[in-house]
C-alpha cells in the first residue's frame, strides 16, 4: 500500500453526516455504449442512493470512465436509460444542460481554464450558467477555495500551481455550481506521490458532508475508508459489488481476486 | 556510490556554502564575445566573414542613400547637381520631396477652399474673392490656375494637413476607435465609439450628405430594437423574423414583384427628405478619385475589421457537426483559397456586374473590399481550425461538465484560446492581405504602385524607379512592422500558461 493510503487512515473519519437517504439520485437501467462496432458497456445497472459514496475500480479499459462519462452525457450511451435527479437523460439538449449544472465533475488532468485566472475559473460557470451575480458568485468561489485550502492562490493561473492544488481548484470550481452529485475520474491518477494526499483529504471532507458521489479510482485506502460501496468493472461490464471490508476482505470473483492482487500485492 | 560514501558512511554537513562570484571570463562580455562570436574557429571565421559582408552591403548603400539629392525640380536636375558634386551616383529624393502627397493620397482632391481662405488669403483677394474662384458661376480654367499657382505657394506640409484634413481625419479617429479592440484595459465604453466609427469615416472619406450615413447607422439600430422587442413578447423566433422584415423594409426592396410604386427601400426616401430641410454635408467625393496609400489603408483596414468575424464564423462552421453548414464553409473555403486573389479582383471588377440586377451601380471600391475580405476570411479560417485544433478536448469537455452551452463555452474557453494560438498565423494573414492591396493596380485603382507609374509618366522625372520604390517600401514596412510588433505584445500579455 502507498504512503497516501496509511496516511488517510490514520484520520478519524466523522460518520455522522454521511447517512444514505432512501431517494435515489442516479438511475442506471440495462445501459449500453458501443463506440463503434466495440462493446464498451454491457448491461450496466446501477442505482446510486442520495448521499452514497460509490468507488468504481477496474483494469484499464474495463469502461469505468467511460460509465461516468456517460452519466453527464459526455459520452452518449445507445441502449437502455439514464436517470440522474429525476431527469431522464436523452439527446433532448434542454435535459443534458440541466443534468450537467447538476453533476459536478473533476477530471484526471484537472482541465482547468489556462487562460482564466483560479478565481475566474471558479466564478464563470455560475455567472454564466447560473445568471449569479459577480460579487456573489466571487464569495461563494472564495469559500469553497478556502474549503480546499488554497484562497491564497485564487489570482494566479492554473500554470503557476502545483498538480495537487490544481486538482483542488478543478474540486472547487465544480463545487461552485452547487452540484447535489460529484463524479471524480480517477482525480489522483496524474499525481505526484506526495500530492495525492491533500486531493484524498479534500474529497473525504467533500463525503463527510455527504455529497453523493461516484469516484473512479485505485485509491483503495479512500474505498476503505469512505465508500458505502465497492464496483468492481472488467471489459464493460459490472463484475462485483460489495461494501468496502466484504469486497477486500473476501472478494468472490476470480477476476476481482486477481485484480485485487495485481494492485495490492506489491 | 562516490567515495565520499564508500569512506565516511555517515555524511552531515555542518555548513551551507555561501555564495560565490563566477571564474574570470566566465561572466559578462567577454564571456558573451567567446560563447556567441567566436565559440570555435569554424564560427570565428563565420563572424568575421558576416562583417565583412554586412561592410560590403552598407558601404554600397549608405552613401547613395544618404548623399541623396532633397532639392530639385526634375531627374536631369538632379543629376546635373550630382555631376556637380562630383559625385558617381547618388539617390535623388527630390521626386519624393515633391510628389510624397501624391504617393499618400492619389489624386483625391485638397480641401482648395480652406487652403485659399487659411494660407493664401492675399491672392484670394486679388482673384476676386471664394466666390469669384470657387462660386458656381466661375470659369473652370481659372480656379485650375489658380489652384496651381496656391499650392506652389503655400508648401505641402500646410496642403497635407489642411488640404487632405478629411482624411486624416479619419485615420486619427481609427486610432481611438481600435484602442478598446486592441488594448482590453480602456473602458469599454470607448466600443461605443468603435460601432460609430465605420459610418463616420465613410462620411468624412466620400462625403455627400450626413443623412446617408446617419439614417443607416440609425437603420441598424432599429433593426436591433425590433428584434429585441418582438423577441421579448413573441420569442427569439419572431424576434428574428420582425429584425428580418424590418431590415429588408429599411435597405432593400423585400418585394420587387409588388411595384408598391418605389415606395421600399425606405431609407432613401428618409434621407432625402431630411437631407432636403436640413441640408448639412461635405463636398461629395468619388470613389475614383482616391489612391495612393491611403487606399491601401482604408481597404487594409476594412479587410482586417470585417475578415476576422467571419474567418471565426467559418471555422467553426468547419467544424460543425451540421452537415450542411460543414459543406457550406468547407466548400467556400477551397473555393476562394484555391483561385488567385488577382483573378478574384478582377471577377470584382469585370464580372460581378453581370451576375447583379441590371441597373445597379455597386461601387468599385466596395467590390474589392469585400473580395478583399471574403479571400483573407478563407485563410484566416485555416489558421484559427488550427487553433481550435491544437485546443485539448479536455476543454471542451470541462466546459461540458459545467453545462456551458454551445455558443458560451466557445466564446468564453474555447475562442480566447484558440486565437490566442492563432496570432500568429492570423497577424501574418493580415500582413499578407495588406501588402497585397496594390494588386488592385490592375484593376485600375491608384495604389502607391501605379502612382509611381504615373509619377514616372511626367517629363520631370522619367526613368527614375529606385527612391519611389523605397518610399512605397518603407511606407508598407512601418505599418507591417508595428502589426508584428503588435502580435508580439498581444502574445506577451495573453501568456498565463507559464509553460
Amino acid at each position: 500500500m502507498s504512503d497516501a493510503q496509511t496516511d488517510t487512515q490514520e484520520r478519524q473519519i466523522d460518520r455522522s453526516r454521511m447517512a444514505v437517504s432512501e431517494e435515489v439520485a442516479i438511475d442506471i437501467r440495462n445501459m449500453n455504449k458501443w463506440f463503434g462496432t466495440f462493446h464498451v458497456l454491457r448491461d450496466i445497472n446501477l442505482t446510486v442512493q442520495r448521499g452514497e459514496r460509490i468507488v468504481v475500480c477496474g483494469p484499464s479499459g474495463s469502461g469505468k470512465s467511460t460509465l461516468i462519462r456517460c452519466v453527464n452525457a459526455l459520452e452518449e450511451h445507445q441502449k437502455g436509460s439514464i436517470t440522474v435527479d429525476g431527469t431522464l437523460l436523452s439527446s433532448d439538449l434542454k435535459n443534458i444542460d440541466k443534468i450537467r449544472s447538476e453533476v459536478g465533475m473533476v477530471f484526471q488532468h484537472f482541465n482547468l481554464f489556462p487562460h482564466l485566472s483560479i478565481l475566474e475559473n471558479c466564478t464563470l460557470a455560475p455567472i454564466w450558467v447560473r445568471k449569479v451575480p459577480k460579487r456573489e458568485a466571487e464569495e461563494t468561489a472564495m469559500y469553497f477555495l478556502e474549503k480546499v485550502k488554497i484562497p491564497e492562490q485564487a489570482l494566479k493561473y492554473p500554470g503557476q500551481l502545483s498538480g495537487g492544488q490544481q486538482q483542488r481548484v478543478a474540486i472547487a470550481r465544480s463545487l461552485c455550481m452547487k452540484p447535489r452529485i460529484m463524479l471524480f475520474d480517477e482525480p489522483t491518477s496524474a499525481l505526484d506521490p506526495e500530492m495525492i494526499k491533500e486531493v484524498l483529504d479534500t474529497m473525504i471532507a467533500l463525503a463527510e458532508e455527504g455529497m453523493t458521489m461516484i469516484c473512479v479510482t485505485h485509491e483503495m485506502g479512500f474505498a476503505r475508508q469512505v465508500a458505502n460501496r465497492v464496483i468492481f468493472m472488467d471489459a464493460g461490464q459490472i463484475v462485483e459489488q460489495n461494501e468496502p471490508e466484504e469486497f477486500f476482505l473476501n472478494p468472490k470473483s476470480d477476476r476481482t481476486k486477481l485484480f485485487l492482487s495485481q494492485i495490492l500485492g506489491h | 556510490m562516490s567515495d565520499t560514501h564508500a569512506q565516511t558512511a555517515s555524511f552531515v554537513r555542518q555548513e551551507m556554502l555561501p555564495e560565490s562570484a563566477p571564474p574570470l571570463g566566465q561572466a559578462g562580455v567577454l564571456r558573451w564575445l567567446r560563447a556567441n562570436l567566436f565559440s570555435s574557429v569554424a564560427n570565428g571565421l563565420l563572424t568575421l566573414l558576416s562583417i565583412y559582408l554586412i561592410w560590403f552591403v552598407l558601404s554600397a548603400i549608405m552613401p547613395w542613400t544618404l548623399n541623396g539629392i532633397w532639392d530639385a525640380g526634375s531627374l536631369s536636375e538632379c543629376r546635373e547637381i550630382r555631376d556637380a558634386r562630383g559625385l558617381d551616383s547618388v539617390a535623388c529624393w527630390a521626386v519624393i520631396n515633391e510628389r510624397w502627397l501624391q504617393l499618400l493620397f492619389g489624386f483625391y482632391p485638397t480641401d482648395n477652399q480652406l487652403l485659399a481662405s487659411w494660407f493664401y488669403a492675399d491672392g484670394l483677394a486679388a482673384a476676386g474673392g471664394l466666390e469669384a474662384v470657387f462660386g458656381p458661376a466661375a470659369n473652370s480654367t481659372a480656379r485650375i490656375e489658380f489652384v496651381g499657382i496656391m499650392k506652389s505657394e503655400v508648401g505641402n506640409l500646410a496642403i497635407f494637413f489642411f488640404g487632405y484634413w478629411r482624411p486624416l481625419l479619419a485615420l486619427a479617429l481609427l486610432l481611438p476607435a481600435v484602442a478598446p479592440i486592441l488594448y482590453a484595459n480602456l473602458p469599454r465604453r470607448m466600443l461605443l465609439f468603435s460601432m460609430a466609427y465605420p459610418f463616420i469615416a465613410v462620411f468624412l472619406l466620400w462625403g455627400g450628405s450626413v443623412w446617408g450615413p446617419v439614417l443607416v447607422a440609425l437603420g441598424l439600430v432599429v433593426t436591433g430594437l425590433v428584434a429585441k422587442e418582438v423577441g421579448a413578447r413573441a420569442g427569439a423566433l419572431a424576434g428574428g423574423l420582425a429584425a428580418i422584415v424590418t431590415f429588408l423594409a429599411i435597405y432593400l426592396n423585400p418585394l420587387p414583384f409588388l411595384e408598391l410604386g418605389g415606395l421600399f427601400p425606405l431609407l432613401p426616401h428618409v434621407a432625402g427628405f431630411i437631407g432636403d430641410v436640413i441640408p448639412i454635408g461635405l463636398p461629395a467625393i468619388s470613389s475614383d478619385d482616391f489612391g495612393g496609400f491611403m487606399l491601401a489603408i482604408i481597404i487594409g483596414t476594412s479587410g482586417i475589421v470585417l475578415s476576422l468575424p467571419l474567418g471565426i464564423a467559418l471555422a467553426l462552421g468547419r467544424q460543425s457537426t451540421m452537415p450542411l453548414i460543414c459543406w457550406v464553409c468547407v466548400t467556400f473555403i477551397e473555393v476562394i483559397r484555391g483561385v488567385p486573389l488577382i483573378v478574384w479582383l478582377f471577377t470584382a471588377s469585370l464580372l460581378l456586374n453581370y451576375f447583379l440586377p441590371p441597373g445597379t451601380d455597386f461601387d468599385l471600391l466596395l467590390r474589392v473590399i469585400i473580395m478583399v475580405t471574403l479571400f483573407a476570411s478563407a485563410y484566416l479560417a485555416e489558421v484559427i481550425r488550427g487553433g481550435l485544433a491544437a485546443l485539448p478536448t479536455g476543454q471542451y469537455e470541462a466546459a461540458d461538465s459545467l453545462g456551458l452551452d454551445y455558443w458560451k463555452a466557445m466564446q468564453l474557453i474555447v475562442l480566447p484560446q484558440a486565437l490566442k494560438i492563432s496570432i500568429p498565423g492570423i497577424v501574418n494573414t493580415f500582413i499578407g492581405l495588406f501588402k497585397d492591396t496594390t494588386l488592385v493596380v490592375f484593376i485600375g485603382l491608384r495604389d502607391p504602385l501605379g502612382l509611381t507609374n504615373a509619377i514616372r509618366a511626367t517629363g520631370e522625372w522619367n526613368g527614375i524607379y529606385w527612391e519611389l520604390y523605397i518610399f512605397v517600401a518603407l511606407l508598407f514596412f512601418a505599418f507591417c512592422f508595428a502589426m508584428s510588433r503588435y502580435s508580439m505584445y498581444l502574445e506577451r500579455k495573453l501568456q498565463t500558461d507559464h509553460r
